[in-house]
């Protein structure tokens, strides 16, 4: 039995009649290609994708990122995006609400609804999903610090409609290393909020088999300017982290390992993106067997969901943002991606537009139905510059986990933690940054618009303006709602909090459930964590 | 030596370009004093007053500058101090007038060179009038 036997018999055991399995000019195409003692997709280690069908087997998820104002707002936008056929819904909050912050606190001014919905209790998640069927529609939803707050909130949510929690699908990113490392939204410590993130995984395990309790992500942390190479080993680095906090608090590596999702970033350099994928993918397989042991092969199946690169956008001739957004989705498609997002063509200046937003979406409807590239699994499989760049990416990947094991004596998470503390993957995304920049102003590196191919500045376009409004509007929402509930029940709720979040091995999701029931505020229960877990300043590295 | 204190304020984190410009202006021979994350507007009028600086530079992508900028400009007069503030980042272009009549004196704006980011910070240090970093660079 070869190889390809192999791939064939699980190829046959599922559906594959999402595309049609032809050229447009009518030539029948194979669902892969590769020599017979090849590697298969759905074959360990899954360099050529998880699953033996790929996209004829289901086409990834449409999945477009939303979020602004209030959540009635917020709602319609989504109700739009899924009458346009987009297949999932993902959650944008805004920045108070990120970091756990209400919309009445003085440090929330200017920023409530600007860059995501404001969401301070339990009523605006209900206003969020109002008429949004929980059972029938996948959601993720991206928050860090307050993540377990807002899991919370869903699963209220969610049963208040009928749906029980065993069957509610998505996402909850909750990922709080790539914080400290990259995007800046942490509350807490390190070490408490590692223990935060363990409490999701422990609860969605136990409790809700079709969530993603974590979204490890290289999105943000590329973002933050790392390269490529730093994307995957750090992110990377953070699952096999959290991989070790959830052994150590006594689950089995498969029960959860097949429930860790991923979220990559999809930037501008076409075939080092889908390189970089398909090392991923390799290397989670590897190290999910061979270290931590797993032996059920979903634990060992990198899925993962991509965003086209924000930081690949520009502000000027702003429409060539549709040819770059086209090409890195295109990346993300011919890298295996179960998800994808695509930016907006404005977004370098503002949240988009509704337009805008349709754009997009339309940009993946093209790419899925008439580029013909989702009918044939990993097609740039076997290029000698694709294998070759793949390899290259892995080995830099290893070098930087061979360096977080030492540092951490032998425990990647200890290594990861303590190179936080030292502001070390700060310092390597500064760098990166840095030597971007600096090839970007000697013109080394070219941004059509920006460093060359200029135009005299245009009057700007229509884009999505967020006044001052939904400020007002949010804080009488929170204002009434305070109003109106049951004190007692939220003080007792906050003290239940305050007094799980003492004892490390207490899961604090079944209290965190309450506390929103009670119409607790996420900067409420944030503030009773923060009193056992304290707040955490960053070591500023430039 | 022109001395600036680059920062963030408010809740949001995203510092890849307060670090850029951080470290374009002391390669431009600025003194820089980088004021981190999560300042207020009180915060950063403070810590202008601690550091004896000549310009004030904020980083902002969050939507909040137009109630923020003015407030960091209020909390300066506050403490009688006439610092000239700078604000870059993700502005739309019919918020930059209304910055500069709140008493901004520059705005850099995404795409901005080192070229332009020193010469706006020159600019507000010597307070001739203000003006929008992007109209002067187009060069290849």
């Amino acid at each position: 039995m070869t190889r390809r036997d192999d791939w064939d018999r699980q190829y046959q055991a599922g559906p594959s009649d999402s595309v049609e399995p032809s050229t447009l000019s009518g030539l029948e195409l194979d669902a892969v290609y590769g020599p017979d003692d090849g590697e298969f997709p759905g074959q360990w280690p899954y360099t050529r994708g998880p699953y033996a069908s790929m996209y004829r087997g289901k086409l990834w998820t449409m999945r477009m990122f939303a979020g602004f104002g209030t959540a009635a707002d917020t709602n319609t936008r989504f109700k739009d995006l899924l009458g346009a056929g987009g297949t999932g819904l993902s959650v944008a909050f805004d920045l108070p609400t990120l970091m756990g912050t209400d919309s009445d606190d003085p440090l929330a001014l200017g920023e409530v609804g600007k860059s995501g919905v404001a969401v301070d209790t339990l009523a605006d998640m209900e206003d969020l999903f109002a008429d949004i069927d929980l059972g029938g529609i996948s959601t993720s939803m991206t928050i860090n610090s307050p993540a377990s707050i807002v899991m919370a909130m869903y699963v209220a949510v969610g049963e208040k409609g009928g749906t029980p929690r065993s069957q509610m699908a998505g996402t909850i990113q909750n990922d709080i290393l790539k914080e400290y490392q990259a995007q800046k939204e942490f509350i807490f410590p390190p070490r408490p909020s590692v223990r935060l993130v363990n409490d999701v995984v422990r609860f969605c395990t136990a409790e809700m088999p079709l969530w993603h309790p974590v979204s490890i992500s290289g999105y943000h942390i590329r973002e933050a300017g790392s390269t490529a190479g730093q994307e995957l080993a750090f992110t990377l680095a953070n699952g096999f982290a959290y991989v070790e906090a959830a052994t150590a608090s006594g689950l089995d590596v498969d029960a959860f390992g097949k429930r860790l999702s991923f979220f990559f970033n999809a930037h501008i350099d076409f075939f080092e993106e889908i390189a970089k994928y398909r090392a991923a993918r390799r290397i989670w397989a590897r190290w999910m067997r061979d270290r931590y042991g797993a032996t059920d092969e979903r634990s060992m199946q990198l899925r993962f969901h991509t965003q086209t690169a924000g930081v690949s956008l520009t502000a000027q001739q702003p429409e060539i943002n549709i040819a770059r957004v086209a090409i890195e989705a295109l990346a993300g498609v011919l890298g295996g991606t179960q998800s994808l997002h695509t930016d907006s063509f404005d977004e370098a200046l503002a949240l988009p537009t509704d337009k805008a937003a349709r754009i997009a979406l339309r940009t993946q409807q093209m790419i899925a139905y008439e580029t013909g590239v989702a009918v044939v699994a990993d097609p740039l499989g076997g290029s000698y510059f694709v294998e070759e760049l793949t390899d290259r990416l892995e080995a830099q990947a290893e070098g930087i986990f061979a360096h977080l094991d030492e540092w951490g004596d032998g425990s990647i998470l200890e290594g990861v933690v303590r190179a936080i503390e030292e502001g070390w993957f700060q310092g390597e995304i500064a760098q990166a940054s840095a030597d971007f920049e600096r090839k970007l102003n000697d013109g080394r590196r070219v941004l059509v618009g920006v460093n060359r191919f200029q135009e005299p500045e245009e009057p700007e376009a229509d884009i999505l303006y967020i006044g001052p409004e939904a400020e007002a509007l949010q804080r009488r929402r929170l204002a009434d709602v305070k109003q109106r509930r049951d004190e007692g029940a939220v003080h007792r709720a906050l003290a239940r909090v305050r007094q799980d979040a003492t004892v490390p091995d207490v899961n604090v999701m079944p209290g965190l459930i309450d506390a929103v029931r009670s119409y607790a505020t996420v900067g409420e229960i944030v503030s009773a964590l923060g009193q056992v877990f304290g707040t955490w300043t960053e070591r500023a590295v430039v | 030596m022109i001395r600036v204190l680059v920062t963030k304020v408010g809740l949001d984190g995203h510092d890849r370009g307060v670090k850029v410009v951080a470290r374009m202006l002391r390669d431009a021979g600025f003194e820089v004093v980088y004021g981190g994350l999560r300042q207020t507007p009180e915060s950063v009028a403070e810590t202008a007053l601690q550091e004896d600086v000549d310009v004030v530079g904020l980083s902002m992508h969050s939507g909040g500058h137009l109630i923020l900028a003015p407030a960091v400009i209020e909390a300066l007069r506050r403490r009688e101090l006439d610092v000239p503030v700078v604000v870059g980042g993700i502005i739309p272009v019919r918020d930059r007038p209304v910055l500069l009549s709140e008493g901004v004196a520059e705005v850099l704006t995404p795409g901005a060179s080192q070229k332009d980011v020193v010469a706006a910070m020159e600019r507000a240090a010597n307070r001739r009038p203000g003006r929008l970093a992007s109209d002067e660079s187009v060069e290849g």
